[in-house]
């Protein structure tokens, strides 16, 4: 269900003047760890408001730039900013992410949401009990959490995410290997985050998915920005041949040039 | 033949009648191997999670100085505290040559080694793992480093019952620290090899069952560990 911000975003963007502030920003990014530049010069401005979504082929670098949007890789070149500032330690903190493959501490599953609250220094079993219970986990919260299934463990990595509350919430491909209920349980905690002010940037190869949550798209094709488009403009009528073969199933897989 | 076998006979009498002067020299050996791997783990742990952790010049070298350290031969480890604990030695004046203390004080030092190279192992395979999602989470090197040793624990637990194996197995260093004296330094493995060369056989095979009966604990106790760790997905 799309809230009205949403809406609103992709009404007003592009066909008012000016697009919604950019929240995030990338100038002339590069990410070249060996001859190869893998994210090769990317200007991006994403918008304050809004769930970003960011598509692309296998091996496009979309897991790379969301990795250097948090702080996670150092840039070879170039900058990434957020409200205006350069990523810092503090910028991060404000940040969270759900990877693609998730990493769940040897523990139960609500001693790995205790974790991160007592991270930032306030665990009562309320607000446990209170997240779990909001990602449908209330009743396994006892469980070692890595005996749970791929669904349940992507849910308990998108709550221990939010909790703590993040102004910005990165999600890589997090239902990428679920089913359909689960898929639909995990969008809907995405939508409430978004809804409560949360900023998303979400990679998904599901194209389905992401004609539902996307506000705009940001399409990668080898390392570099083939458009980046409001989701009506990108779906009905894409800007880039790449994007079109991409949509059209043509896009073929980018070979390692190493 | 019927020597041998009237010892066993007699051996097993000596464990099963829980003989007092059996009981005092297993009571010592546990004594003193528990306490040197309280002070191993003690020394060796923070070492372990700080190389597995750290990232700082002359890592690797650290690494293959621990890993050839854990082959340190006990004699040599026995010989060298003797050396330093000797009335000539730089710490005589300590009065603890042929004690038990100074028997602590050898296996710690053979054992140290041991526990912080597996530890470093342990800790560093858990970190890998973790590494990313921590730095995105922005935890703290102190709670990182408690959240890996407490989510290791059940290795951590198997690297200690390893080091305790090797000490209570131990004859070389605690022969020359501690002089096998009666009622004072006497332990299993010392009894053993001199009770053995003066003809007690009976005894010297009694602490021998003693000891293996030790060892398979030690291992079953191992494998118990790695079968909990298993079953509730923290290994
Ligand atoms: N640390 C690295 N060193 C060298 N190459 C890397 C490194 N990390 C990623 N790559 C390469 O960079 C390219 C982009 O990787 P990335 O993980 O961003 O792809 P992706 O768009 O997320 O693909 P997928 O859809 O398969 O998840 C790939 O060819 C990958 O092999
Ligand atoms: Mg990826």
């Amino acid at each position: 269900m799309p809230d009205a911000s949403a809406i609103a975003d992709r009404r007003s963007w592009p066909e008012a003047a000016d697009p919604p502030a950019p929240l995030g920003e990338t100038r002339g990014l590069v990410y070249r760890p060996s001859d190869t530049a893998l994210i090769d010069g990317i200007d991006l401005k994403i918008p304050g408001r809004g769930r970003t979504v960011v598509m692309g082929p296998n091996g496009a670098g979309k897991s790379l730039l969301l990795r250097l949007l948090h702080g996670l890789l150092i840039p070879t070149a170039g900058q990434v900013l957020w409200g205006g500032r350069p990523l810092d330690d503090g910028l991060r903190r404000q940040q969270a992410m759900v990877f693609q493959r998730p990493v769940l501490l040897r523990r139960s599953v609500a001693a790995n949401i205790r974790f991160v609250l007592n991270l930032r220094g306030r665990a009562e079993s309320a607000q446990v009990s209170e997240i779990l219970d909001e990602v449908g986990l209330g009743e396994l919260a006892h469980r070692p959490a890595r005996l749970l299934s791929g669904g349940e463990q992507q849910r308990l990595t998108l709550a221990r995410a939010l909790a703590t509350n993040p102004q910005e919430l990165f999600l890589d491909e997090p239902t990428a290997s679920l089913d359909p209920a689960s898929t639909a349980a995990i969008e809907a905690i995405v939508n409430r985050a978004h809804a409560r002010g949360t900023k998303i940037i979400f990679v998904t190869h599901d194209l389905g998915q992401a004609r539902r949550l996307a506000d705009d798209v940001i399409f990668l094709n080898a390392g570099r920005l083939a458009e980046h488009s409001p989701a009506h403009s990108f779906f009905d009528n894409p800007a880039s041949q790449a994007a079109r073969d991409y949509l059209e199933g043509r896009l073929v897989i980018r070979k390692p040039s190493r | 033949m019927q020597d041998f076998s009237e010892a066993f006979g007699l051996a097993f009498r000596l464990v099963l009648s829980a003989d007092p002067d059996l009981l005092e020299i297993i009571a010592l050996s546990l004594k003193v191997s528990l306490s040197a791997v309280a002070i191993a783990c003690l020394v060796g742990l923070p070492i372990g999670t700080a190389v597995a952790m750290g990232r700082f010049r002359g890592r690797t070298a650290v690494i293959i100085l621990l890993n050839a350290l854990m082959g340190l031969p006990p004699v040599v480890v026995g010989l060298l505290i003797y050396l330093l604990l000797s009335n000539a030695g730089p710490l005589g004046w300590m009065r603890l040559l042929y004690t038990p203390t100074a028997m602590i004080i050898a296996q710690a030092v053979l054992i140290a080694p041991i526990v912080a190279a597996l530890s470093r192992e342990v800790v560093e395979q858990l970190s890998t793992e973790y590494a990313e999602q921590f730095r995105s989470l922005s935890v703290p090197p102190g709670s990182a480093a408690t959240a890996l040793l407490w989510d290791a624990r059940y290795s951590l637990l198997t690297v200690a019952l390893a080091g305790f194996g090797r000490a209570i197995a131990e004859v070389g260093a605690v022969i020359i620290v501690g002089g096998n004296i009666d009622h004072l330094t006497r332990v299993m493995t010392t009894a053993i090899a001199l009770e053995t060369s003066k003809g007690d056989l009976a005894l010297a095979l009694g602490l021998g069952i003693v000891l293996i009966t030790i060892a398979l604990s030690v291992n079953a106790a191992v494998m118990a560990l790695r079968l909990t760790a298993t079953r509730y997905a923290y290994a």
